[in-house]
């Protein structure tokens, strides 16, 4: 399978199978758009392509672009057929997502843990129910060495003193248990303070700040609990902490959220440029049809047009970097990583303050995906099986799909919630996913 | 070539060789936390010594 796409200026294939990817001229291009994503590529150029062409270019030409081709699909780099890569046994956990808070001192209007109690009561998490977190991470990752913890909620700053303490308990056995931990925070930044950035800054290997753009756009929807925009309050917090980060040299994101109210979303994106931000995420809100803030197909074009519009900005000055532009196409992960992509339910997964354990956080509470606790009690190995039976190649969708190697099946959660159904990708979402990656691949292959 | 130029080769076939320790980040802890990205993710066996029991669990079958 290939896919064909244009961006400043320039023409490219990626041989979807293999990962190469080629720069094509014009003549290139219309010989592979003839042909087809599928192929067959046939040795010699079928009459009706020569045809066709040959009121645009010489038949020799045509002859010579398609021999071109035809030695890039010798050499396995272009119609690879696709291998039968087998996923790596799982079982191996390796990430925790601490929910330290179900709380929250803001109210937005998009949260999907339902402005912070994800359902449930509102509360905070015992630090023995984190160690016992930690115990079971470090229990179930075999031989695994790095692995991840993530403090989330809610609001994780309101259980700082929980988050202190477990990054102590975890750092005092590294050694003993020859592992490496990891640690990020998500904070809506409006209890940070000088003490506590210094403290971030020192313990966290990655901080993500939340600030959706322009104050009106992030104000209509990230409100405090009397209904008043957050911006004024959390933007000296959060500027004090990315220039601790950027000093330290340690890796931070600030992170906002588009809603169908800002679809257009590159000037909020340009704002967090503008305060001074370096590092930025700019995800696409995920909501059940019908909720007002929720992206509909009618939004798909504009958003399409931000992603190019953001391309071009970035081709021109190199003062930020866009989390989703960013790609590795030489280092980048193993085609077994590429297979199941996040390791939700497996790999990956969240704990409730009270120390229930869920795929991931955007399962937390959801009746029939408890995975088990933090306590040593039954551990449903079938529904883990589940997830990790999840492959690009098991979601007819997604192996059928050129971006499958990149996005890797997309996000579990947005399927059951929007499809109601593990297998199968959450379709808006997919199709923002291979535009970012157009644009990622462009403006690397570009440089 | 005229009329092709390679800026990229075949790399996935050749990551299944010496790929699968599982030592890479967790996507989703990075930045998104919504939406689910694995192209932009580091490889760590560029960075760490790989644990020889973790790489025997894979294998390219046909």
């Amino acid at each position: 399978m290939i896919h064909t796409f244009s961006g400043l200026g320039g023409h490219f294939v990626l041989d979807a199978e293999s990962g190469a990817v080629h720069q094509l001229d014009e003549l290139g291009l219309a010989l592979l758009t003839r042909v087809g994503p599928e192929g067959p590529m046939t040795d010699v150029c079928p009459p009706a392509i020569l045809a066709a062409l040959s009121r645009v270019w010489p038949p020799e030409e045509i002859a010579e672009g398609w021999d071109e081709l035809r030695q890039l699909r010798d050499r396995g780099e272009l119609f690879t057929p696709a291998e039968a890569y087998r996923a790596p046994e799982a079982g191996r956990l390796k990430a925790l997502c601490l929910h330290v808070a179900h709380d929250c001192d803001l109210r937005c209007g998009y949260c999907f843990a339902g402005t912070g109690h994800y359902g449930g009561a509102r509360g905070l998490m015992p630090f023995e129910t984190a160690r016992a977190a930690i115990d079971l991470l470090a229990a179930r990752s075999g031989g695994r060495r790095n692995l991840e913890v993530d403090f989330f909620g809610g609001e994780p700053l309101l259980a700082l003193d929980t988050v202190k303490q477990t990054v102590a308990y975890a750092r005092a056995h590294e050694t003993e248990w020859g592992k490496r931990f990891r640690f990020t925070l998500t904070t809506n930044g409006l209890a940070l303070d000088a003490d506590n950035i210094a403290w971030l800054d020192a313990e966290m290997d990655n901080l993500v700040l939340s600030l959706d753009g322009r104050p009106n756009v992030n104000d209509a929807v990230r409100k405090t609990p009397t209904g008043a925009g957050s911006y004024e309050k959390i933007l000296p917090g959060l500027l004090a902490a990315a220039r601790a980060r950027e000093a330290s040299g340690k890796d931070y994101y600030v992170r906002g959220t588009f809603t169908a109210r800002n679809p257009d979303f590159v000037d909020d994106l340009l704002h967090l440029a503008e305060l001074g931000f370096r590092h930025l995420s700019m995800e696409p809100v995920v909501l059940p049809e019908g909720h007002p803030l929720a992206l509909r197909e009618e939004h798909v074009p504009t958003v399409l047009a931000a992603y190019d519009r953001l391309l071009a900005i970035m081709r021109e000055r190199g003062d930020f970097s866009f989390f989703h532009f960013n790609i590795d196409l030489d280092g980048g992960p193993c085609v077994y990583k590429r297979l199941r992509g996040c390791g939700a339910g497996f790999e990956y997964a969240a704990v409730s303050p009270e120390g229930e354990v869920y795929p991931c956080h955007q399962f937390v509470g959801k009746a029939g995906f408890r995975l088990g606790d933090v306590w040593g009690g039954s551990w449903d190995d079938a529904l883990s099986g589940r997830f990790a039976a999840l492959t690009v190649e098991t979601k007819p969708d997604c192996a059928v799909c050129w971006a499958k190697y990149f996005c890797s099946g997309g996000c579990a959660a947005a399927a059951v919630n929007l499809n109601g159904r593990m297998d199968k990708p959450y379709g808006l979402g997919c199709a923002l996913q291979r535009k970012r990656l157009e644009c990622a691949l462009v403006l690397k292959l570009r440089d | 070539m005229k009329h092709v130029k390679t800026l990229v080769p075949a790399t996935l076939k050749r990551s299944a060789q010496n790929g699968g320790c599982g030592e890479c980040q967790t996507s989703c802890q990075s930045a998104c936390k919504t939406s689910c990205t694995v192209a932009n993710q580091k490889c760590e066996n560029t960075r760490i010594r790989k644990q020889p029991s973790e790489n025997q669990q894979f294998s390219i079958g046909n």
